[in-house]
């Protein structure tokens, strides 16, 4: 299976989603990421049983937290597939990636580049 | 252990004003364990303030730092040759760190990073309850090691009030009832029999009532 997807996202593994932490994405952020997505295992699917589901209430922190401090909740998302689903990672990726293009850069970065 | 909650991010901007050059202090030891004050949750904070400040156009150097503790000279000690690079601390310890770390550098603004709640212990991860309010003359002896102090609301020694339905207490149905603990405690140590025993008098002057209290153990001063 041959798919495309945008190539300005930098892949990130983990061994479960469970691993991502709140400040992993907050400095992704304070680095200049534009936007960070989660990619988990399908809900009930976990192989460690709740990797995914304290990866998505992480998601939903940071979600908070982005929007308090003026980068925007709305560019941080977790999305759920299987590990067959390739089309559907690739769906996911080009998604996110025309939803961050529209919200345009990350405000800090060009705040930094600023100053 | 003493549990802590965070304060909202919106309240530590608004403490912080207009300083310029603050260190985010954590401490290693009762907020960690309650994920309140430790090293990680420096780190977000910081984070999320060098976010916040950077969006506001505001040049503010925020720096992060985990002692031990912060309830001992020499761990706060550890911070005295950096002090004076910043215009403010906020210390995410519980409130006898915020307010020995203010004695100690007693012109820098020391602010609160959380909210002290209780002495309490962890039933489950992401929750803490109440066990012991530190009222100086423990009774638990008598009590079935269960504290009507600080799990009964009214704090009755000579338990349940009239307010104690099917096990939970009157204040609230989620509350359970203190004394419906105890009796079922001296029920399973075979000790029903104390449950009749009056409690005497309790000496409240050891509690808060009495004011600021102290230990003095010259047995282990230097
Ligand atoms: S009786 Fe006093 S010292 Fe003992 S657990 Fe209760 S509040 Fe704490
Ligand atoms: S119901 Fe129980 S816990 Fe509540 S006030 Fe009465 S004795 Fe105390």
């Amino acid at each position: 299976m041959r798919l495309s997807y945008p190539t300005n996202i930098k892949i990130i593994r983990v061994p479960c989603t469970g691993k991502v932490d709140i400040l992993h994405i907050l400095r992704a952020f304070e680095k200049g990421a534009d936007g960070v997505y989660a990619v988990g295992c399908m809900e009930g699917d976990c192989h460690f049983t709740s990797g995914n589901f304290r990866a998505r209430k992480r998601i939903e922190q940071a979600k908070v937290l982005l929007d308090t401090v003026g980068v925007g909740g709305e560019r941080v998302e977790m999305f759920n597939l299987a590990s067959s689903e390739g089309p559907l990672f690739a769906k996911f990726a080009t998604e996110f990636v025309d939803k961050i293009k529209d919200l345009g850069p990350n405000p800090i970065k060009l705040k930094k580049k600023a100053a | 252990m003493i549990v802590a909650d965070k304060k909202p991010i919106e309240e530590i901007i608004e403490e912080l004003g207009a300083h310029e050059k603050i260190l985010i202090l954590g401490c290693n030891e009762c907020v960690t364990v309650c994920e309140a004050g430790g090293k990680k949750e420096v780190g977000i904070l910081a984070s999320a303030l060098r976010m916040y400040f950077l969006n506001q156009e505001r040049d503010v150097k925020i720096d992060e730092e985990t002692l031990q503790r912060q309830c001992d000279h020499e761990y706060l000690e550890e911070i005295r040759d950096k002090v004076d690079q910043y215009d403010a601390i906020v210390s995410i310890a519980c409130g006898v760190g915020v307010q020995f770390t203010a004695e100690k550098y007693f012109s820098t603004p020391v602010y609160p990073g959380v909210n002290t709640c209780f002495m309490g212990a962890t039933e489950e991860r992401g929750l803490w309850t109440e066990r012991c309010q530190g009222c100086g003359q423990c009774i638990l002896a008598r009590t079935g090691g269960i504290c009507p102090v600080s799990r009964c609301a009214k704090r009755v020694l000579n338990g349940p009030c009239g307010g104690s339905s099917d096990g939970k207490c009157e204040i609230n149905k989620e509350v359970i009832c203190a004394w419906q603990l105890i009796v079922e405690r001296l029920k399973a140590l075979d000790r029903f029999d104390d449950y009749e025993e009056l409690s005497p008098l309790k000496d409240w002057s050891t509690d808060r009532a009495g004011g600021p209290r102290k230990v003095v153990r010259e047995d282990v001063q230097p």
